[in-house]
């Protein structure tokens, strides 16, 4: 196949489909009476135009990176893991149980409680399919999603029967004490004399993202165990022969992107709602997916991408709050983004090789 | 092609692109029978800063063999690839019996007359040999009249050429032989008159290759053209009227068969002299090393693989596997290198230098083998050897990984050492480019081979388990990768080399093991036997005597 330079794979390609999906999404608006200008300026605006903006935007790329980094991995091995969702969810539950039971002294303990607790609770999750994948050979991408549901209804089960505070109505659980508030960015900057809103949730688990991102970084093309990740994602046959146990690698790939997942709690749990609440993840866990593939694999891709979508979801907000265009449309522009940068990839990718051969032809003669 | 014909088979399967007889193809071929069949005139073809092909012009007479040889990488897939329209040329012309033909992809290279046959059936295996015959050309929605046609056709072709294959058998029952004439058959049935082989003989016995020949040959008395693609010198001096040389993209020789030799034509390939014969001297057999006894391996859909294995290997021996593919010898490089089935059984009693090595468990696997002085040079170096997307400096501690030499501190790998170690490696044992930092895809299937190599042999193992070294290697890098083995044997290892290049087999081994079904079908001595000897055992018939391999 005739290569593109490395720039065009990793900048052009994603910018050409993001480019595709707004104009599609424009078209849309427009036939919905509304207009494309007018809508990209009050995303714009919205999400990235003020601090409150961008407090809401790098909240919500914060849970995205979290579940980002959990797909990148599980890719690695060349396995989809699509059951962020539910790991992000159990991951909340051990968060919620680190918080709720413990009276810790100062936030940061908690944090890092909280953060041992999530990260175990979704390596949980993403164990039983995980075995059954290694040992059985049952599909991690059927398991995963199955897994889901079933988070979905156990958590339902606990807010409802077990964690509920006696006399509410709401199936959550009580809130946090006082003490465990994670600092939000407001908080953080305010010391430096860095004017940033009070309102939104973004939080000091965005530090720990970007943490996560380095590690996941280091994970991959620093140590043994991403050598043989990789090896293992590349070759199965190469796996075995370098005396790489796939049931290893599977399952120790598994765990640490159902941990990866569950850290999400301390974002949207700790950080955000101070509660576990039902539905917390709101779909993070899927975005992920997208995240992860848009971030080609890379901890520095799933960053930026993730804060695409973070800029996405906000922007999608303000426009549902300030226009007509009805909530379900934001869906469908980030159904658009996904579906262009995701699945139809190679759409974009083969006329721009066809097009890179052109230029190189031109130049050669 | 077999995902192209699929798809577009099944969304339009109104219209029938290739075999329609083209009436004016008829009349051209009558009227220009002085012209030559094919004429290639200053073939340019470009991947990036890759020149692969440099204005090659070539012309092939009708009702001739014409031979292509060169070096892998040399240009020559790249070619036929224009050829049959895969890719488009940069620059230059192509013309058909004296016309000139704008192939722009596979179909009008049909329509041409042109047919391939590919060094990798593109078959479907559950089919019958008549459903593959006509899949992508089907002649309307309903497939009973087009069944009909054909069955009347493969009979009118199988009493012209000699191409006996039973139409109603499915794919994966028959030989591998068979398969390649229904891959022939395909071609003819679409009407081709220029037959493109690439590398056909990679995967046959002696016997079915001295066929395959008789076959072409029988093709080319009714007057089809026949291109050979392939690296053997051998069949180009057997089988072709005609051989063009190429090497590093360019067409660098045409000669008439008859006028040339070898020896010639190994130098035009690689540019240089070069030693056709293994250069060694006799083997000094030491002690044992290992000592296989009655070693089964059943693979998980319960069919015995390896039926009671006997083997013993000396240090300072080459000891050569021949056989036919897939007749056990991958199994035993397998249960021996640690790559032990993941489903099914493996027992028996394997020593090495007397110790017992373990037939299951991690105990077992790729890293116990390798603390065990065992080095494994695997057959299929693409998929097990190297990891293809991994950079030179990373396959070169693939498998010694875990060294503690190779790890910094705590979890981290010493990246920076390994670095170092790629470039010295590489630059010892030849690989081009010595460029550390290039990914193992990236080099010619020599290259590939002296990266795992040097990985292997640098270990100084007490036994190197060698699969097929030079498949896919150019003769530049076999004469290398030869000395190497040599070295290493007269450096006192054991050596287990498995090789479907009976030329190979003979020219290295100290001692030769035949292979057939699972079983040893005898020993023999390099000095002591031949070709048609091995062949034989090797189609599984022991009594050597027993006459012509049918």
């Amino acid at each position: 196949m005739e290569k593109m330079p490395a720039w065009a794979d990793v900048v052009l390609i994603p910018l050409i489909s993001l480019i595709l999906a707004a104009a599609i999404s424009a078209l849309v608006i427009l036939f919905i009476g509304e207009s494309p200008a007018e809508a990209l300026n009050l995303m714009v605006t919205g999400a990235l135009g003020s601090t409150y903006g961008w407090g809401y935007t790098l909240y919500y790329a914060t849970n995205f990176i979290f579940t980002g980094l959990a797909v990148t991995v599980a890719f690695h091995a060349r396995l989809f893991n699509i059951g962020g969702e539910g790991q992000a969810m159990i991951g909340g539950l051990g968060v919620a149980v680190a918080c709720l039971y413990v009276p810790w002294p100062h936030w940061s303990l908690a944090l890092v409680a909280a953060c041992i607790s999530g990260a175990v609770f979704g390596a949980a999750w993403a164990a039983i399919p995980a075995w059954l994948q290694a040992k059985r050979g049952s599909h991690i991408v059927i398991t995963t999603i199955m897994f889901n549901f079933i988070a979905a209804a156990v958590l339902n089960y606990l807010l409802v029967n077990v964690m509920r505070p006696t006399g509410s109505m709401d199936p959550a659980t009580e809130r946090f004490a006082e003490t465990i508030h994670l600092p939000t960015l407001h908080e953080l900057l305010a010391p430096f004399s860095i004017a940033f809103s009070k309102a939104p949730p973004a939080n000091v688990s965005f530090l720990v993202a970007i943490l996560a991102c380095v590690a996941v970084w280091a994970l991959i093309w620093r140590t043994r165990l991403g050598y043989e990740i990789r090896a293992f994602g590349h070759t199965e046959t190469g796996a075995v022969y370098a005396g790489i146990s796939p049931v290893k690698i599977i399952v120790v790939t598994m765990l640490i992107s159902g941990g990866l997942a569950g850290l999400m709690g301390i974002n949207n749990v700790m950080g955000e709602a101070e509660r576990l609440v039902l539905n917390a993840t709101e779909g993070a866990g899927f975005i992920g997916i997208a995240v992860a593939l848009m971030g080609r694999g890379h901890p520095a891709g799933v960053f930026l991408s993730a804060i695409l979508f973070g800029f996405l979801y906000q922007g999608g907000a303000e426009l549902a709050l300030w226009t007509s265009i009805p909530r379900e449309l934001i869906v469908v522009i980030q159904a658009l983004v996904i579906l262009f940068t995701g699945a139809l990839d190679n759409m974009v990718r083969m006329p721009l090789q066809q097009v890179f051969a052109a230029l190189r032809r031109k130049e050669s003669t | 092609m077999q995902d192209r014909n699929g798809p577009e088979s099944a969304t339009r399967p109104g219209d029938s692109p290739a075999p329609a007889v083209q009436p004016p193809k008829a009349a051209e071929r009558g009227m220009s029978s002085a012209q030559p069949a094919i004429e290639l005139k200053g073939i340019s073809k470009a991947f990036g800063p890759v020149q692969a092909n440099k204005d090659i012009s070539i012309s092939v007479a009708p009702g001739t063999i014409h031979g292509i040889i060169g070096e892998n990488g040399a240009g020559k897939s790249t070619l036929m690839s224009i050829l049959y329209g895969f890719y488009r040329a940069d620059r230059g012309e192509i013309f058909i019996n004296g016309q000139k033909a704008d192939i722009t992809d596979s179909q009008a290279a049909i329509a041409a007359g042109i047919g391939m046959v590919f060094q990798h059936f593109k078959l479907v295996e559950n089919f019958t040999v008549l459903e593959n015959v006509i899949l992508g050309a089907e002649d309307g929605r309903l497939l009973r009249p087009s069944l009909a046609k054909a069955r009347r056709e493969l009979k009118a072709l199988a009493s012209e050429y000699g191409l006996d294959v039973d139409p109603d058998a499915v794919i994966h029952d028959i030989g591998v032989g068979f398969q390649q004439r229904v891959e022939i058959l395909k071609a003819l049935y679409r009407q081709a008159d220029i037959l493109i082989l690439d590398e056909p003989t990679g995967v046959l016995t002696p016997a079915e290759a001295d066929q395959l020949f008789r076959i072409l040959h029988r093709l080319k008395d009714e007057g089809k053209t026949i291109i050979l693609i392939t690296h053997k010198l051998r069949e180009i001096m057997e089988a072709t009227d005609t051989v063009s040389v190429m090497r590093r993209g360019e067409m660098v020789a045409t000669r008439k068969t008859s006028d040339t030799g070898p020896e010639e034509l190994a130098e035009l390939m690689v540019g240089r002299k070069v030693l056709l014969r293994v250069d060694k001297t006799p083997a000094k057999p030491g002690a044992d090393v290992l000592q296989i006894e009655d070693l089964k391996v059943t693979d998980e859909s319960g069919v015995l693989r390896l039926k009671g294995i006997d083997l013993t290997l000396k240090a300072g021996e080459i000891l050569g596997l021949a056989g036919v593919a897939g007749n056990g010898q991958s199994e035993l490089l397998e249960v021996l290198g640690g790559m032990l089935p993941a489903v099914g059984t493996v027992t028996g009693r394997v020593r090495m230098k007397g110790e017992v090595l373990p037939l299951s468990g991690a105990a077992g696997d790729g890293k116990a083998r390798r603390a065990a002085h065992i080095g494994h040079v695997p057959e299929d170096r693409q998929r097990a050897g190297l990891v293809m997307d991994f950079f030179a400096w990373e396959n070169i501690a693939f498998g010694y990984h875990a060294d503690a030499g190779y790890q910094r501190s705590g979890l981290f790998m010493d990246n920076q050492g390994l670095r170092r170690e790629a470039a010295d490696k590489m630059d010892r044992y030849d690989v081009r480019p010595p460029d550390p930092w290039l990914k193992a895809k990236s080099f010619s299937g020599g290259n590939q081979q002296k990266i795992v190599l040097a990985r292997e042999i640098e270990r100084k193992p007490s036994l190197l388990l060698v699969g097929q070294p030079t498949r896919g290697v150019d003769i530049g890098a076999i004469e290398f990768i030869h000395r190497e083995i040599v070295a290493l044997r007269d450096a006192g290892a054991a050596i287990l080399l498995v090789s479907v290049e009976l030329d190979e087999i003979l020219s290295l081994s100290d001692r030769i093991a035949v292979m057939f079904d699972g079983k040893i079908m005898g020993e023999r001595l390099p000095g002591e036997t031949d070709e048609k000897e091995l062949g034989l055992l090797m189609a599984g018939m022991n009594n050597a005597a027993s006459g012509e391999a049918a």
